[in-house]
């Protein structure tokens, strides 16, 4: 019954590689044209908007913005009797023909971000999608893999990982812990 | 058939005795009520000992559906008698809505015919009182009290017009024939479904409002005096129609009243899950009125408990709660939830017997009610410790519409003799074995 | 957060916190509606049947958009074509239904009772989209949906429901809700549309609309069943409409920016008047909007696997 927790990241840590991911979209983009950001509910968000405004201390252009909530598209909905909040969607934009750079924290199974694309395939025609995550810890299910990455973090599926954020949780920090095991 | 009954508490309210005795029974009648009647074995009689148990005359209910002829999916002559027996009856009087209705001679035969062949409960058929109980042609009383009829009634209708209602009253009292009125206006009852009150608000179903029957039982109370006649009110269920009654037989109206258990037992609150097993008409009432019945019955305003034993099939309530058919059955329960009263100190045995057995002869006219020698060997054995519950499957009725289902009940008739021959017998697991000693 | 119930049949057992969730829930689904593509996966091979004993064009579509953009299949039952028309029970309808393994069963009937019949019976979901003169949950979730979105909150708003009162189940289920949720209501009609002993609902009666409406945030307007009048329970429309329609004359009673609603469809002229009806105080067509949301949220919490 031993939650053994570290530490993985710390505040440092974290905006570096938010730096460095930063300049990694601009470098494959060749430039900010028709560049948006949408940050996956909940992690996502705060990051997207960090991202946004290193972009915009970098290049002096305040990228557009939204938010995705994926909950209805999520493909383990039905299974279980809890029913997750849902949170609001907020893209005040059109997607047809624009660069779409998910943001999420952690890539994990994957299926987070299949869901994201079913959605924002309903929300327009994008010319591309890429993917930006802090922590991307493996364990894959589906065939996606992440385009910008801030830490490759082996893990044992025993694990959980968690991205905290000031914005949301009062500190930074990417921590790592073991799951009480039954 | 001959008996040496010993060792029973015997409660005969007609002559006022509680009280352990002995009972001797020869060819279908009672020849002796006593204390220890010696057990000198006479050729062909056998002896029963019934320690632990009360004996009371039989119990009679003076309103009861046998749906024969005409609706025997519901109930037959033969079904209805048996769920009587078990109850503990060994008469009832049948009403006439049946199909086609009583009011003539050859369906009172019909009646009796069958009564004849099941020959487990004395069976007395009630005529109609208009034609095809339409409310305006009176049936030709004297006719059908030839044929065996002992009382009139439109039950299930009121007699709407007070003209027609009159010239009954009048006709009737001539021949001697009680009548008993099925308190209704229509016109204020139409369309509903359960009693107009809070429940029906918050339920949102049609109410039927209680001055739907005070409403009748005055003009019925009015006709019978001024007629000099007199009158038998059916199923009282509010605290109006108590009141009205109780008033009227101080000012000597000659009024008998009855009351079903399901009207001192439920509330219109029991419905609050849209059982159809619990809509009855009259429907349900509030608390009041349940109060009102309990002291109706306690201070003899009400004379008689009858169970208005409705039988209706799964098709005819398995519907929408407004579209289902009104009724439920009440032989094989009525006896247990009248000694709840007992149990709640409402009436005394004697009372609860006066009502159930002694008072419904009276107002009918019919043999019965008593155990003084001479009467017929009508008996009802009840064991008041036991505990039963009301099962689907133990129900003899052929419709099983009861919303007891499920109570645990206590005190049960246990064995039931009509003229001398036992018609029900739990004592001895079969039907007229008897217990030789 | 679990939502245990199997069915929704009335707003009276629902709890405090479970009006909240649903209309949470609803307020994420309005901005489904909004966008190109109105549809999300979330229901998808889900089937559901609206079972409309009574004719009703507005709830029936709104549960059959609500439904369609869940992608989920739905199906319309309504009397006239079915094998109701053949005289079968409600209950066999039902039975029959069910061997077809549908996910939902939305019922709205005459007889009040009818949807708990079928909750009693049958293993699927119920949504009670209106009996007789009993409950229509769905109205009331979206008319309380409606009303929190324009004013922030429910608690000790003062709240007036006109009309028919004694036959309509809107009334009933907006009581049950706003008591809940703290508001104080009224309501008013015609003293013979009033319903027995309604005040021990916790609501103040008045048989005046001027007198009912005094400084109140919401007015709802109930529909007069015209088809009722040869009950002979009011003298005539012409008489209903002088007392108690709702215009210019007498909105001043309220509070200046009071919510005027209607469960539809409108009587014009009778209820309200055309210039209230399409006036800057009416949220009519919003409850509509917000009803496909509301239905959308029930449709979603129901639905779904055995933990």
């Amino acid at each position: 019954m031993k939650n053994k927790k570290r530490v993985v990241m710390d505040a440092e840590g974290i905006d570096r590689s938010l730096t460095r991911v930063a300049y990694e979209i601009l470098e494959k983009n060749k430039g900010l044209e028709d560049i948006v950001l949408i940050g996956i509910r909940t992690g996502g968000i705060c990051l997207a908007n960090r991202l946004q405004r290193k972009i915009a201390a970098m290049e002096g252009i305040k990228v557009p913005l939204g938010i995705l909530d994926i909950t209805l598209y999520r493909d383990d909905l039905l299974r279980t009797n809890k029913k997750p909040r849902i949170g609001k969607t907020d893209i005040t934009f059109s997607l047809d023909n624009k660069k779409v750079v998910l943001v999420d924290d952690v890539l994990f199974t994957g299926r987070t971000i299949r869901a994201a694309m079913d959605a924002l395939i309903d929300f327009g025609r994008p010319r591309l999608i890429q993917l930006a995550v802090l922590i991307d810890r493996g364990h894959r299910e589906l065939p996606i893999r992440a385009d910008f990455v801030g830490k490759n973090l082996p893990s044992s599926l025993w694990e959980a990982v968690s991205v905290n954020l000031t914005e949301k949780d009062g500190v930074d920090e990417v921590v790592i812990e073991m799951d009480s095991e039954e | 058939m001959n008996w040496l009954i010993k060792g029973a508490r015997i409660i005969d309210p007609s002559q006022h005795i509680d009280d352990q005795m002995d009972i001797l029974i020869e060819e279908g009648k009672i020849v002796k009520l006593e204390r220890n009647l010696s057990s000198s074995r006479k050729k062909g009689l056998d002896s029963m000992e019934l320690a632990g148990l009360v004996v009371t005359p039989g119990l009679i209910d003076m309103h009861t559906h046998l749906r024969e002829p005409g609706f025997e999916y519901k109930e037959t002559i033969q079904t209805g008698s048996e769920a009587a027996c078990a109850g503990g009856f060994t008469s009832i009087a049948c009403m006439p809505n049946t199909n086609p209705v009583n009011d003539t001679r050859s369906v009172t035969e019909f009646i009796l015919r069958k009564a004849a062949e099941t020959n487990l409960v004395n069976i007395y058929p009630i005529a109609a009182i208009t034609m095809q109980s339409q409310g305006s042609a009176l049936a030709e009383f004297w006719d059908l009290k030839e044929a065996g009829a002992i009382a009139l009634s439109d039950d299930g209708k009121p007699v709407m017009d007070s003209a027609v209602m009159r010239r009954a009253l009048e006709y009737a009292h001539s021949l001697g024939l009680p009548i008993i009125s099925h308190c209704e206006d229509t016109c204020l009852s139409s369309g509903g479904a359960m009693h107009e009150g809070f429940a029906s608000t918050e339920l949102g179903l049609p109410g039927i409002p209680g001055i739907a029957e005070d409403i009748m039982v005055a003009r019925d109370l009015l006709l019978a005096e001024y007629t000099r006649s007199s009158i038998h009110i059916a199923h009282v269920s509010t605290a109006g129609s108590v009141r009205l009654i109780r008033d009227a037989k101080n000012r000597r109206i000659k009024v008998t009243a009855e009351t079903a258990p399901h009207y001192f037992t439920l509330t219109d609150d029991d419905l609050r899950t849209y059982n159809v097993d619990a809509k009855v008409y009259p429907p349900l009432r509030g608390k009041d009125d349940v109060e009102a019945i309990k002291e109706g019955l306690r201070d003899g305003t009400i004379d008689a408990i009858a169970s208005d034993h409705a039988p209706h099939a799964l098709t005819d309530k398995e519907v929408e709660f407004e579209y289902a058919a009104s009724g439920m059955i009440g032989l094989e329960t009525s006896l247990a939830l009248g000694l709840r009263l007992v149990a709640a100190a409402v009436l005394t045995l004697s009372q609860l017997f006066e009502k159930m057995s002694t008072n419904p002869a009276r107002i009918l006219r019919i043999p019965g009610g008593t155990l003084r020698p001479g009467a017929p060997a009508d008996l009802t054995i009840i064991d008041l410790q036991r505990s039963w519950t009301v099962s689907r499957e133990a129900i003899r009725s052929r419709s099983k519409n009861t919303p007891f289902i499920g109570w645990g009940l206590t005190g049960k008739a246990v064995m039931t003799m009509k003229g001398g021959a036992v018609t029900y017998d739990e004592l001895h697991n079969c039907h007229e074995h008897p217990r030789h000693s | 957060m679990i939502f245990e119930r199997k069915d929704i049949l009335g707003i009276k057992e629902l709890s405090k916190d479970e009006i909240l969730l649903i209309l949470d829930t609803a307020d994420s689904f309005i901005e489904i509606s909004t966008r190109e593509i109105k549809k999300v996966p979330t229901l998808r091979g889900k089937t559901i049947i609206n079972l409309f004993y009574e004719a009703s064009t507005r709830t029936r579509t709104s549960f059959e958009i609500a439904g369609k953009r869940l992608s989920a299949d739905t199906i319309n039952i309504s009397t006239s074509t079915s094998s109701v028309v053949k005289g079968e029970t409600l209950l066999d309808t039902a039975r029959n239904l069910e061997a077809m393994n549908p996910d939902v069963i939305v019922i709205r009937h005459s007889a009040a009772g009818a949807p708990h019949m079928l909750a009693g019976m049958i293993k699927q979901s119920i949504i009670n989209a209106g009996d007789g003169a009993h409950e229509h949950p769905t109205q009331a979730l979206l008319d309380m949906m409606t009303i929190r979105a324009k004013k922030g909150r429910l608690e000790n708003l003062n709240i007036a429901i006109v009309g028919d009162i004694a036959h309509s189940r809107v009334a009933r289920s907006n009581i049950y809700g706003l008591k809940k949720m703290g508001a104080q209501v009224t309501v008013a009609g015609p003293a013979t549309m009033i319903p027995r002993d309604i005040e021990q609902m916790g609501v103040t009666v008045y048989s005046s609309l001027d007198e009912a409406i005094k400084e109140v945030d919401v007015i709802m307007m109930l529909r007069i069943q015209i088809e009722r009048q040869h009950q002979n329970i009011f003298p005539s429309l012409r008489e209903y409409a002088q007392r108690f329609c709702l215009s210019k004359k007498n909105i001043s009673l309220a509070k200046k920016d009071v919510l005027v609603m209607h469960p539809g469809p409108i009587n014009r002229g009778v209820e309200i008047s055309p210039d209230i009806a399409d006036g800057p105080y009416s949220v009519i067509l919003d409850q509509v909007t917000n009803g496909v949301a509301v239905r959308m949220a029930l449709l979603y919490l129901l639905t779904g696997g055995k933990a």
